[in-house]
C-alpha cells in the first residue's frame, strides 16, 4: 500500500490536530488520512483520546490547534450541525438516542438535515410537506429494515434492548446520508454473535459507498473489518498501518500490555 | 477574556464609577445607604445559600425555600411571645435568654421542616421528569404560605422587638445613623456563613456534599449515602434560612405570610449572580444584590428596584452565565 | 424500494373515518368528548342556570387553554422551561388595550387610537413573538436552566414596567373600557336568552357572551390543528430531539439555537395572541393580572395535563381552571351551607380567634391548591395524560424485515 495518495482520494485529513483540556493534552498533534471507501479503525487504551478526536472532527469540541479537512473542505471549528450537513455522521460511545421518541422517529430526525419542509409548510400541511413526510417515513423504515429492527419501529427508543439501541443509532446516523460514518465503539457490550452481525452490517454500509471510521476495543472486530488502523496512546499516534503490521508493532504491544514485556 | 466577560466587567465598572461619584458628592447619604444595603444583603445572603446548595446538589430551583425563611420568622415570633420576662422596651437578661433559646430552636425546626419537604415532595420524584419536582416545589411553596395564612390571616404579624434598640444603642457617625440592629444583622450573618464554610470544607459530611454535587453516581460508588447527603443539604439550607427569617423579623419587626415569595426570588437572583452552586458566590451575591437594592431604592426610586434587580439577573446570565465566582453544578 | 406505507382504502365516508378504531385511541376519544361538551355547553348551561354566566366563564377558561397549548410547545415539545410566560401574555394584552381604548388620550400622545380587534389580535401575537425572539436569542445558547431563570426575571420585569410607566399605561389604575370586537352580523338563539334564532346585523361582542365563547373555541381548534401539524413535522421532531438530547440532536444536523428560538417565539406568540383576546373579553387590563402566579399556573396546567401531549394539556388547563375558579372560590359558601345543613351553624360565626368558617375556608384555599399540586405530581409525575408513541400503520413492514435480515448481500 503506498503512502502517496492524491488529496482528492482522502475523505478526511487531519493535520497536527491537538486538543488541550487545561493541563492535559488529550490529542497531541495527530495527523491521519482516511481514504474514500475504506474502513479505518482508531484503537488505543482507555483514555488515549480517541473519543476526543471524534469530537474534534464532528465539531463538538474546538481543536486547540491543527486542521480538519473533509472532502477537500476545511471544516476546522465548524459547528456540529454544519459538520453533519456536510456529510459526517456519528454514533456515541454511551448510546445517545432520543429516549422518549419512537425508533422510527429517531431515524426520521436523522433525515432532518436533508429535508426541505419549512415551518409554514408544516403548519398548514401543504401537499409538498405531506409528500416529503411520506417519502421520509418510507426511507426511515428502509433503514430500520437495513439494520434489522423494523419490528420495533413504534417502540420508544429507551424500551429497545441494548443491542437494538446500537443498531438504531447507526440507522439514525445513516439517515443523515453521510459520506463518512464515525462509529464510537459500536461493538461494546455485544455478544460474539452480535459482533459478527455488526461486522456484516459495516460491510453493508461500506457497500452503500460510505466510508467508515470507527473506534473499537474488540480486536477481532477491528482486525476483521478494517483495512487500516491507527493506534493512539496518551493522545499521540504511535502506529499506523494494515492490521497485520500494527498487531506486531512493538510500541503498540507496550501500550496495551505495559513496558515489562 | 471573552466579549461577554468584557461586557460584564464594563457594566460593573460603570456602576462602580457612578457610585464612587455619588460617594464623593454626598458622602454621608452614600454611607447611610451602604449601611442599609449591607444589612439587607446579609439576610439575602443567608437565604441565597439555601438556594445555591440545593441547586448545586440536585439542580432544583427550590421555590419553597423563601417560604421556609418566612416560616422561620413566624415560628420565631410565636416562640419569643412565650418569654413573658422579655421586654420590648429595654434590653433585659431575659431578652438575651429568649434570643439564645429561640434562635437554635427555630433553626432546628426549620431544618426538620425542610427535611420533611425533601422527603415527601422531592425524593420520590428524583427520577421523574425534571419538571415534576419543580411543580411540587411550587406546590410546597403554596402549602407553606397557606399554612401561615391559615395561622395568622392576611394581616402583618408583629415580631417582638427583643434586640437592644433605642437611644442607648444607636449612634450617628459623621451624619450616618447606625443602630445596634444593623451591626447585629451583619455580624450574625457573617458568623453563620463562616460556620457553614468551615463545615463544608472541614467535615466529612461537607466533603460528601461537595462530592455529591460533583457527580452523584460516582459518589454513590464511593460509599456516600446520597439520600442522607441530600437531606443534610436541605437541613443546612433551612437552618440558615430559619436564622435569616429570625434576623429579618428582629430587624424589621413585621412579617407577612407572602414575604418569602419576593425575598426568595431576590435571594435566588443573588445565588445566580454569585454563580449558582457556589457557596462563597451566594454570600457575595447576596451582599451585592442587597447593596444594589438599597442604592436603587435611594437613587432610582424604589418602584424601579425590582426592574433593576431582575435586569441585573438577565444581564449576568447573558454576559457571564457562570456568575461572579463561577458556577458549580453536577456534571452531565 | 417498497411501496408507500399508507394505502388508500376505498369505501364510504363513514368507513374512511375509522370511527371504531379511533374511539380506542385515547387522544381521539378525548377530542370527541371535548367537542360534544363544547357544542352543548352554551345551550344546556343556559337552560340549567337561566344565564350566560357559565358560557362566559368557559370563554374565559378558553384563554387559559390557549396559553397552555402555547406553553406546551416551549416546555412540552422543546423541553425549554419558561417561567415568565405571563410576560408575553401581558405584552399582547397591553398591545390591544393601549390601541383600542381611550388610554392614550391621557398619555403624552394626547390621541386615542381605536384599532380593530381582528388586526390587533395578530399585532399582539407578532409583538410578543418578537419579544420572545429578542429575549431568547442571547440566552438560548446557554445551559437549559438558565433560560428558566432569565424568563423568570423577564416575567417579573414586564408587569412592573407596565405598572411603573403609568403615564402611558395608567399604572395601577389599569386600562378599562377596552373596545369590544364587532362583526357585520351574528346569529342569536335560545342559548343566549333569545326566544328564537335570529340574525343580528352590526353585531358588537358586548351584546352576547356567547360570541366570545364561539371565538375562543374557533381559536383553540385552529391552534390545536396547527400545533398538531407542527408536532408531527420535521420541526416538531427536531424540538423533541433537542428535548431528549441536545448533543445528539446537533450531531444529526439540527441547528439547536434557531430551532429552540423558533419554539420559544411560537410559544410567546400564542401568549401574545391570548393576551389580546383576554384584553377584549375581560375588558380590563391591569398590571397585577400578569404576575408570576399566572406563569406558574399555566406551567402547572401543562405539566399536570401531560407535557408534550396536546389533549392532556387541554384537559389539564380546564381542570386547573375549574379548581381555581370554582372549587376553591366557592369553598367558603359551600362549607358554610354544609355546616348549616348539618346543624353546625354556630361555627360559621366569628368567635374570638376563630374567624368564622367561611373566612377559615377562604384562608384554606392557598393551602389546598398547594396540596393538590404536590399530591397530583406525586401520584402522576408524568401528568394526567402523558404522551405516547403514535402508532404507524406498519403491518406489512415487519414481514419485509424477515427477508432483509436473511439476505446478507446489500441492495446496491
Amino acid at each position: 500500500m503506498s503512502d502517496q495518495q492524491p488529496a482528492t482520494d482522502n475523505i478526511l485529513e487531519l493535520t497536527d490536530l491537538s486538543k488541550r483540556f487545561g493541563g492535559l493534552l488529550a490529542v497531541d498533534s495527530v495527523g491521519l488520512n482516511i481514504k474514500r471507501g475504506e474502513v479505518f479503525a482508531l484503537i488505543g487504551p482507555n483514555g488515549a483520546g480517541k473519543t476526543t478526536l471524534f469530537n474534534c472532527v464532528t465539531g463538538l469540541y474546538q481543536p486547540t490547534s491543527g486542521k480538519v479537512m473533509f472532502d477537500g473542505k476545511d471544516i476546522t471549528g465548524s459547528k456540529p450541525h454544519q459538520v453533519a450537513r456536510l456529510g459526517i455522521a456519528r454514533t456515541f460511545q454511551n448510546i445517545r438516542l432520543f429516549d422518549y421518541m419512537s425508533a422510527l422517529d429517531n431515524v426520521r430526525v436523522g433525515h432532518h438535515v436533508r429535508m426541505k419542509a419549512k415551518m409554514w409548510d408544516s403548519l398548514f400541511k401543504l401537499p409538498r410537506e405531506r409528500k416529503e413526510e411520506a417519502v421520509i417515513t418510507e426511507k426511515s423504515m428502509d433503514l430500520l429494515r437495513f439494520v434489522g429492527i423494523a419490528r420495533q419501529a413504534n417502540k420508544y427508543a429507551r424500551n429497545l434492548p441494548y443491542g437494538q439501541q446500537r443498531r438504531l443509532e447507526i440507522a439514525r446516523a445513516l439517515a443523515t446520508q453521510p459520506k463518512l460514518l464515525l462509529l464510537d465503539e459500536p461493538a461494546a457490550g455485544f455478544t460474539p454473535q452480535e459482533k459478527v452481525e455488526l461486522m456484516q452490517l459495516v460491510k453493508k454500509i461500506l457497500a452503500r459507498g460510505i466510508t467508515v471510521f470507527l473506534i473499537e476495543h474488540d480486536m477481532k472486530v477491528v482486525m476483521g473489518i478494517s483495512e487500516r488502523i491507527v493506534v493512539l496512546d496518551h493522545g499521540e499516534k504511535i502506529a499506523e498501518g494494515p492490521p497485520d503490521e500494527v498487531r506486531k508493532d512493538r510500541r503498540v504491544i507496550e501500550a496495551y500490555l505495559g513496558k515489562s514485556a | 477574556m471573552s466579549v461577554g466577560d468584557l461586557g460584564f466587567f464594563l457594566i460593573v465598572a460603570i456602576a462602580l464609577v457612578l457610585l464612587a461619584g455619588e460617594a464623593v458628592a454626598h458622602p454621608s447619604q452614600f454611607a447611610q445607604v451602604l449601611v442599609f444595603g449591607l444589612a439587607d444583603g446579609a439576610i439575602y445572603a443567608l437565604v441565597a445559600l439555601g438556594y445555591t446548595m440545593v441547586y448545586g446538589i440536585i439542580e432544583l430551583i427550590n421555590f419553597a425555600h423563601g417560604d421556609v425563611f418566612t416560616l422561620g420568622a413566624y415560628v420565631g415570633a410565636t416562640i419569643m411571645a412565650f418569654f413573658a420576662g422579655a421586654s420590648e422596651d429595654s434590653f433585659l437578661v431575659a431578652n438575651l435568654i429568649a434570643l439564645l433559646i429561640t434562635f437554635p430552636v427555630v433553626m432546628l425546626i426549620m431544618g426538620a421542616v425542610n427535611i420533611t419537604i425533601e422527603r415527601v415532595a422531592y425524593r420520590p420524584l428524583r427520577n421523574a421528569p425534571r419538571l415534576a419536582p419543580l411543580i411540587t416545589a411550587i406546590g410546597m411553596s403554596f402549602l407553606l404560605e397557606g399554612i401561615m395564612f391559615l395561622w395568622h390571616g392576611p394581616a402583618t404579624v408583629h415580631v417582638p422587638d427583643l434586640l437592644p434598640h433605642g437611644a442607648g444603642f444607636q449612634t450617628t457617625i459623621g451624619g450616618v445613623f447606625i443602630s445596634f440592629k444593623d451591626v447585629f444583622v451583619v455580624i450574625a450573618a457573617a458568623i453563620l456563613v463562616t460556620l457553614l464554610a468551615i463545615f463544608i470544607n472541614g467535615s466529612k459530611l461537607g466533603k460528601a456534599m461537595r462530592a455529591t454535587a460533583q457527580d452523584r453516581d460516582a459518589s454513590q460508588l464511593m460509599g456516600i449515602n446520597i439520600n442522607r447527603t441530600i437531606a443534610a443539604t436541605f437541613f443546612i439550607g433551612a437552618v440558615l434560612a430559619g436564622a435569616g427569617g429570625m434576623i429579618w423579623g428582629l430587624y424589621f419587626n413585621t412579617i407577612t405570610y407572602n414575604l418569602g415569595f419576593r425575598t426568595g426570588l431576590v435571594a435566588f437572583t443573588s445565588a445566580v449572580f454569585g454563580g449558582i452552586g457556589n457557596i462563597p458566590g451566594a454570600a457575595l451575591g447576596g451582599m451585592v444584590i442587597g447593596l444594589t437594592a438599597a442604592f436603587s431604592d435611594n437613587y432610582i426610586g424604589s418602584k424601579w428596584t425590582q426592574v433593576v434587580i431582575f435586569g441585573i439577573l438577565i444581564g449576568v446570565l447573558v454576559f457571564r452565565p457562570t456568575g461572579l465566582l463561577g458556577m458549580r453544578v453536577p456534571e452531565k | 424500494m417498497s411501496e408507500p406505507t399508507t394505502v388508500k382504502k376505498p369505501g364510504s365516508l363513514w368507513a374512511r373515518l375509522h370511527l371504531r378504531e379511533r374511539i380506542k385511541d385515547r387522544d381521539t376519544a378525548i377530542y370527541g368528548v371535548l367537542l360534544v361538551v363544547v357544542l352543548v355547553w352554551p345551550m344546556s348551561t343556559y337552560y340549567a342556570t337561566g344565564s350566560s354566566f357559565l358560557t362566559s366563564q368557559a370563554a374565559h377558561a378558553g384563554t387559559w387553554v390557549l396559553l397552555a397549548i402555547g406553553l406546551n410547545v416551549v416546555v412540552g415539545f422543546a423541553g425549554l422551561l419558561d417561567l415568565g410566560y405571563a410576560a408575553f401574555f401581558a405584552i399582547g394584552a397591553y398591545c390591544y388595550a393601549l390601541f383600542a381604548s381611550f388610554q392614550l388620550q391621557s398619555s403624552p400622545l394626547h390621541h386615542a387610537y381605536h384599532l380593530p380587534f381582528w388586526l390587533m389580535l395578530f399585532v399582539g401575537m407578532f409583538v410578543a413573538a418578537a419579544a420572545g425572539a429578542i429575549l431568547g436569542f442571547p440566552t438560548l445558547r446557554l445551559r437549559g436552566d438558565y433560560l428558566a431563570i432569565v424568563t423568570l426575571g423577564f416575567g417579573e420585569i414586564v408587569p412592573q414596567l407596565f405598572l411603573n410607566l403609568d403615564q402611558w399605561t395608567g399604572g395601577i389604575n389599569a386600562i378599562g373600557s377596552i373596545d369590544q370586537p364587532s362583526l357585520p352580523g351574528w346569529i342569536t338563539g335560545p342559548w343566549a336568552g333569545a326566544t328564537s334564532i335570529a340574525i343580528l346585523p352590526n353585531f358588537n361582542f358586548s351584546y352576547d357572551p356567547t360570541a366570545y365563547y364561539v371565538l375562543v373555541v374557533i381559536m383553540i381548534i385552529i391552534a390545536v390543528v396547527l400545533v398538531t401539524n407542527l408536532h408531527r413535522s420535521r420541526l416538531g421532531r427536531a424540538w423533541m430531539a433537542i428535548r431528549e438530547d441536545e448533543v445528539a440532536a446537533a450531531a444529526m444536523g439540527i441547528n439547536t439555537v434557531t430551532t429552540k428560538l423558533l419554539a420559544f417565539s411560537i410559544g410567546a406568540s400564542f401568549s401574545g395572541f391570548a393576551g389580546a383576546y383576554y384584553g377584549a373579553s375581560f375588558g380590563l387590563v391591569s398590571p397585577d393580572s400578569f404576575l408570576f402566579v399566572v406563569s406558574i399556573t399555566v406551567l402547572v396546567m401543562v405539566v399536570l395535563g401531560g407535557m408534550g401531549n396536546i389533549t392532556g394539556v387541554i384537559v389539564g388547563a380546564i381542570a386547573i381552571y375549574f379548581v381555581l375558579n370554582n372549587v376553591l372560590v366557592s369553598l367558603p359558601t359551600n362549607a358554610e351551607s354544609f355546616a348549616n345543613a348539618v346543624g353546625l351553624g354556630f361555627i360559621t360565626k366569628t368567635n374570638g380567634d376563630w374567624p368564622g368558617l367561611a373566612e377559615e375556608a377562604r384562608r384554606l384555599q392557598f393551602l389546598l391548591y398547594g396540596l393538590i399540586l404536590v399530591g397530583m405530581m406525586l401520584l402522576r409525575p408524568q401528568g394526567l395524560f402523558p404522551s405516547r408513541v403514535r402508532e404507524q400503520e406498519l403491518k406489512h413492514d415487519a414481514v419485509v424485515e424477515e427477508e432483509t435480515v436473511a439476505e446478507q448481500v446489500p441492495a446496491r
